[in-house]
C-alpha cells in the first residue's frame, strides 16, 4: 500500500479543489437550502461535474469509466466536502450505481449506468427501513415472484438522493435472501416523498405497494443481495468518509482562522493555552482520519482481504472525528457559532448527518470487531 | 527477482543460518542487546548476534559503511526488519546511541568526531546516555545550569543531572553545558561528549514506581571532558540539543506504534488474544463483555490509524516530500496510545493485574503490573505531551503565542 500521492492524484486534487473553490462557496449551500427547491442540488453543476470526469472515476472502461479507483474518488469527494456540495456524486454514483458496476447486466448497464456515468440519470440506493438503524436486512420489503418477474412491497426511507432520483436500487427480502431490485422512478405503485433532513440534503421516503418489475430488475443474484449490497455500502461509506474529511478539514480551518483573529481580554483567544491543545487534537484527529480513509481505498483498490475491516475503521474514525471538530468549532466561535448566519452551523449539522449515514462509530466498531473474529 | 528481493533472499538465508536459536522467538524488548562496557544483557548470545550483525553493517543499516553502518536505503532497511521479525528475533542492538546520538553525530559532527565515535556504537562497544533534565530544567530545558568552564583543551564541569536513564550502565554521556550564563539562556549552552569512567561523575540510581531503577542522578564534581567532543561550536548547543530530540520523539514514537503493529502482522492481536482468555467469549465467539469488546477494538483501530499514519509519512519522505507535519503527531499520540493500551490489558486481566511480587500470579501478570506503571512515564521523558501540543500549537498551527 501507497500513500503517497502520485502526481496524476496530486494534479486531480488541485484542480478538485480549485473547481469547488471557484463553483461553490457556502453562500450557494446557504441559498439551496434557503430556496426550499425539492432537488436541494445544482443539476447543471453536477453536468459540469460530469464533464470534469469525476463521474466516471471508479468505472470500467468498458462500462464508460476512467478505470480509476476509490484512492481517486475519494480525492474528488473531498474536494466536494470542503464545499458541502451537495450534488449526487455520493448518492448516486458513489451509491446506486456502484450495484450496478459490481453485478449489473450489460443491458441495465446500458440503461442505467451510461446515463448516470454522464450526470444525465440518478441512481438511488434505498436499503434503509424506519426502525432499522443501520441494518441491510430489509425486513420490511418483501419481493414475491410474480408472473415472470417480482412483486415487490414495503417502505424504504432517508434514501439518499431519492426526491427526483430516475431508477432506484431497492433491496428486498425474497424466499431465499435478500435481492436488489431497480424500480424505475414513476412504477406504478411507488411513491417518492421527499423529506427535509437536518443538513438540507436530497432524502426520500419510498413506498413501495405491490410495484411489478420484470425479471430484468434483478441486480446480480436472488438471493446474493446481502454481500453485494455490503460490498455497493463499502465503496459508498470509503467515498463518504472523503468527504467528511474534507469538510472536517474546513471546519478545523475555519476555526484556526477564527482564533487568529478574534480578540478577548486584549488577546487573541488563540493564545490561550486551554483552546490551543484542543485544537492541536482536532489536528491529530484529522490527520488520522485522513491515513484511515486513504488505506481503507487503497485496501479496496488492492483487493486486500482487510478491505471491509479498513472500510469501518475509516467510518468509525471520521464520524468521531467530524463530530469532535464540528463540535469544538461551534463552542470556540462562541455565541456567533450558534446563529444561523454564521456558516459553521453548516458543518456541525452534516458531519452528524454523515456520521448517521451507512453507519455511525459505534455500528462500525461492532462491525470491526465482527469482521475480526471476536 | 527484483534486487530488493534477491536481498530479502540473501538476508533470510543467513539470518536462518546464523542466528542463535536461543534468541529466535525472543522478539519482545527484554532480550534487545544494549552493548557498553559492562553489558547487562541476560543472554551471551545477543552481544554475539550484536556482534555478527555489526559486522555486516545491519545494527545500524542506513548509516555509511565507513562508520559501521550497512549503507542501505530504507526499503532494505525494512526488509531487514521483516525478516527479524519473522524469526522473531530482537533488533541486533538498541541504545541512545543508535537511536539518539548517532543520528545527530551524523548529522553535526565533525569527520574526526564520526571516525572516533560512530564505529564504537554500531559494534555496541560503548553505551550512551542522555544528560538533558536538571533538578530545575525540565520542560524549560534551555535553563539548565550545569557549569562547564574552559581549561586549558578541557572543560571542568560541576552541576547535576537528573533523570538519566541508564546513567548507571552507560559510558558516555552526552550532556547539555552552560558555558555562557551571560546571555539569553539558549544561546549560552554547549552539546558535549563526556566519558563518565572518571572520579569527577557520581551516579546514583532512583526508584520508579514501578519499582524498578532505569535512571539516576548525576552529579559533576570537577569532571572533565575533552574540547575536541565538543559538537557544533561553543554556546551553539541548542540547535543540536533540539535536533537530538527529534531524534528521541521519533524513536519513542515508533516504539510504540510499532508494539502494536507489529503484534498484529505476526498473529491475533494481543488484546483480543488476553481478552478471549480473561474475559471469555460466548457461543457466537463473541467477547462476553460488550463494554471490553468495545474498548478492545477503540485501542486496535486507534493503533491501526497511527500505525497508517506513521506509513504515510514515511512514504511522503520516500517520494521525496519533506516530512509532513503529520509527524509531530507521534511522539504525542503515539505515548498516550500505549498508556491506553496498558490500562486495557489492566481491565481485561481484572484484579489479577494487582499482583506486585509473590504466589497466585503469573510471571505476565507481575510483568504486566509494572509495565503500566512504567508507561505513565511516557507522556513525561523525551517532552510531556503537553510541551507536544504547544509545539503543535506554536509550528504547524501558528497560533499566537501565548
Ligand atoms: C522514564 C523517564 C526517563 C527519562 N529519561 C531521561 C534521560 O535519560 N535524560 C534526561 O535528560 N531526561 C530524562 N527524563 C526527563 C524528562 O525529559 C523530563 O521529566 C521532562 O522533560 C519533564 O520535565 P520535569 O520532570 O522537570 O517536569 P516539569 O517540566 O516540571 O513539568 C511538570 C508538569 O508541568 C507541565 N508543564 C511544564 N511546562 C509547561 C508548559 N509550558 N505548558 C503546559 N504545561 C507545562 C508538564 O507537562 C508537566 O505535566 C526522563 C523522564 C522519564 C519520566
Amino acid at each position: 500500500m501507497q500513500f503517497a500521492l502520485t502526481e496524476d492524484q496530486a494534479m486531480l486534487a488541485q484542480t478538485a479543489t480549485a473547481f469547488v473553490a471557484e463553483h461553490s462557496p457556502l453562500t450557494r449551500i446557504r441559498a439551496l437550502r434557503d430556496a426550499g427547491d425539492e432537488l436541494c442540488y445544482s443539476p447543471a453543476l453536477f453536468g459540469q461535474m460530469a464533464e470534469l470526469g469525476w463521474t466516471a472515476i471508479p468505472f470500467a472502461e468498458a462500462d464508460g469509466g476512467l478505470a480509476m479507483g476509490l484512492s481517486e474518488a475519494i480525492i474528488v469527494t473531498e474536494a466536494l466536502g470542503r464545499g458541502l456540495c451537495p450534488e449526487p456524486v455520493l448518492s448516486s454514483i458513489m451509491g446506486g450505481a456502484q450495484a450496478l458496476a459490481l453485478a449489473g447486466t450489460p443491458a441495465q448497464k446500458n440503461t442505467w449506468l451510461a446515463p448516470a456515468i454522464a450526470g444525465e440519470k440518478t441512481i438511488a440506493l434505498a436499503y434503509q427501513e424506519r426502525g432499522g438503524r443501520f441494518s441491510t436486512a430489509a425486513e420490511g420489503t418483501r419481493a414475491e415472484r410474480s408472473g415472470s418477474g417480482y412483486k415487490l412491497a414495503g417502505e424504504k426511507t432517508i434514501v439518499l438522493g431519492g426526491a427526483g432520483a430516475d431508477v432506484y436500487v431497492v433491496s428486498a427480502q425474497l424466499a431465499d435472501g435478500l435481492g436488489l431490485f431497480l424500480v424505475p422512478a414513476g412504477a406504478s405503485g411507488l411513491t417518492v416523498t421527499p423529506q427535509k433532513l437536518v443538513d438540507g440534503r436530497n432524502a426520500a421516503v419510498l413506498a413501495l405497494s405491490d410495484v411489478q418489475v420484470g425479471e430484468d430488475a434483478l441486480v446480480g443474484t436472488p438471493g446474493g443481495g446481502l454481500e453485494l449490497l455490503d460490498d455497493v455500502l463499502d465503496r459508498a461509506t470509503v467515498a463518504l468518509c472523503g468527504e467528511m474529511l474534507g469538510g472536517m478539514q474546513v471546519a478545523f480551518d475555519m476555526t484556526l482562522a477564527y482564533l487568529k483573529e478574534r480578540k478577548q481580554f486584549d488577546v487573541h483567544i488563540g493564545s490561550f493555552q486551554g483552546l490551543q491543545h484542543r485544537a492541536a487534537k482536532m489536528y491529530i484527529e484529522v490527520e488520522l482520519a485522513r491515513s484511515a480513509t486513504m488505506a481503507a481505498a487503497r485496501a479496496i483498490d488492492e483487493q486486500n482481504p482487510q478491505a471491509k475491516a479498513l472500510v469501518s475503521n475509516a467510518k468509525a474514525r471520521c464520524s468521531d472525528a467530524y463530530i469532535l471538530i464540528a463540535n469544538e468549532a461551534v463552542q470556540m466561535h462562541g455565541g456567533i457559532g450558534m446563529t444561523d448566519e454564521h456558516d459553521i452551523g453548516f458543518f456541525i449539522k452534516r458531519a452528524r448527518a454523515a456520521e448517521m449515514t451507512y453507519g455511525d462509530a459505534a455500528y462500525h466498531r461492532d462491525r470491526f470487531a465482527r469482521l475480526s473474529g471476536y | 527477482m527484483g534486487d530488493l528481493e534477491a536481498f530479502r533472499a540473501d538476508v533470510r538465508a543467513w539470518l536462518e543460518q546464523n542466528a542463535p536459536k536461543s534468541l529466535q522467538g525472543q522478539l519482545g524488548q527484554e532480550s534487545v542487546y544494549w552493548g557498553g562496557r559492562n553489558p547487562t544483557t541476560a543472554s551471551p548470545e545477543s552481544k554475539d548476534f550484536c556482534e555478527m550483525c555489526a559486522e555486516k553493517g545491519w545494527t545500524a543499516p542506513t548509516w555509511p559503511k565507513e562508520y559501521g553502518g550497512g549503507g542501505l536505503g530504507q526499503a532494505e532497511e525494512r526488509v531487514l526488519q521483516q525478516e527479524l521479525a519473522r524469526l522473531r528475533l530482537p533488533p541486533p542492538l538498541t541504545g541512545f546511541g543508535l537511536q539518539m546520538i548517532g543520528p545527530t553525530l551524523l548529522q553535526f559532527g565533525t569527520e574526526a568526531q564520526k571516525q572516533e565515535h560512530l564505529t564504537k556504537i554500531t559494534r555496541g562497544e560503548i553505551r550512551w546516555c542522555q544528560g538533558y533534565s536538571e533538578p530545575n530544567a525540565g520542560s524549560d530545558l534551555a535553563s539548565l545550569a550545569t557549569a562547564a568552564v574552559l581549561e586549558g583543551d578541557e572543560y571542568v564541569l560541576n552541576g547535576q543531572k537528573i533523570w538519566t536513564s541508564y546513567g548507571d550502565v552507560s559510558d558516555w554521556m552526552f550532556v547539555l553545558v552552560r558555558t555562557d550564563p551571560d546571555v539569553k539562556k539558549q544561546k549560552g549552552i554547549t552539546f558535549l561528549l563526556i566519558d563518565m569512567d572518571q572520579p569527577g561523575v557520581e551516579v546514583r540510581p532512583i526508584k520508579l514506581i514501578s519499582g524498578f531503577s532505569p535512571f539516576c542522578e548525576t552529579f559533576f564534581t570537577n569532571a572533565r571532558a575533552k574540547t575536541k567532543d565538543v559538537i557544533s561550536g561553543v554556546n551553539q548547543g541548542w540547535t543540536v540539543a533540539k535536533a537530538l530530540l527529534g531524534h528521541e520523539r521519533t524513536m519513542i514514537a515508533n516504539v510504540f506504534g510499532s508494539a502494536g503493529g507489529r503484534g498484529r502482522s505476526q498473529g491475533e492481536n494481543p488484546a483480543v488474544a488476553l481478552a478471549k482468555r480473561y474475559v471469555g467469549t460466548d457461543e457466537t465467539g463473541q467477547l462476553k463483555d460488550r463494554v471490553l469488546r468495545d474498548q478492545v477494538t477503540r485501542v486496535t483501530m486507534d493503533t491501526l490509524s497511527f500505525n497508517q499514519t506513521v506509513q504515510r509519512n514515511a512514504d511522503n519522505i520516500k517520494a521525496g516530500h519533506r516530512p509532513g507535519p503529520e509527524s509531530s503527531i507521534f511522539k504525542v499520540y503515539g505515548t498516550e496510545l500505549n498508556q491506553r493500551r496498558e490500562e486495557l490489558m489492566l481491565a481485561l486481566r481484572g484484579p489479577q493485574a494487582l499482583g506486585w511480587e509473590g504466589p497466585g500470579f503469573e510471571p505476565a501478570e507481575l510483568a504486566q503490573t509494572r509495565s503500566w506503571l512504567r508507561s505513565r512515564g511516557n507522556t513525561i521523558e523525551g517532552g510531556t505531551s503537553e510541551v507536544q501540543l504547544n509545539i503543535i500549537a506554536k509550528r504547524v498551527l501558528e497560533l499566537p503565542e501565548q
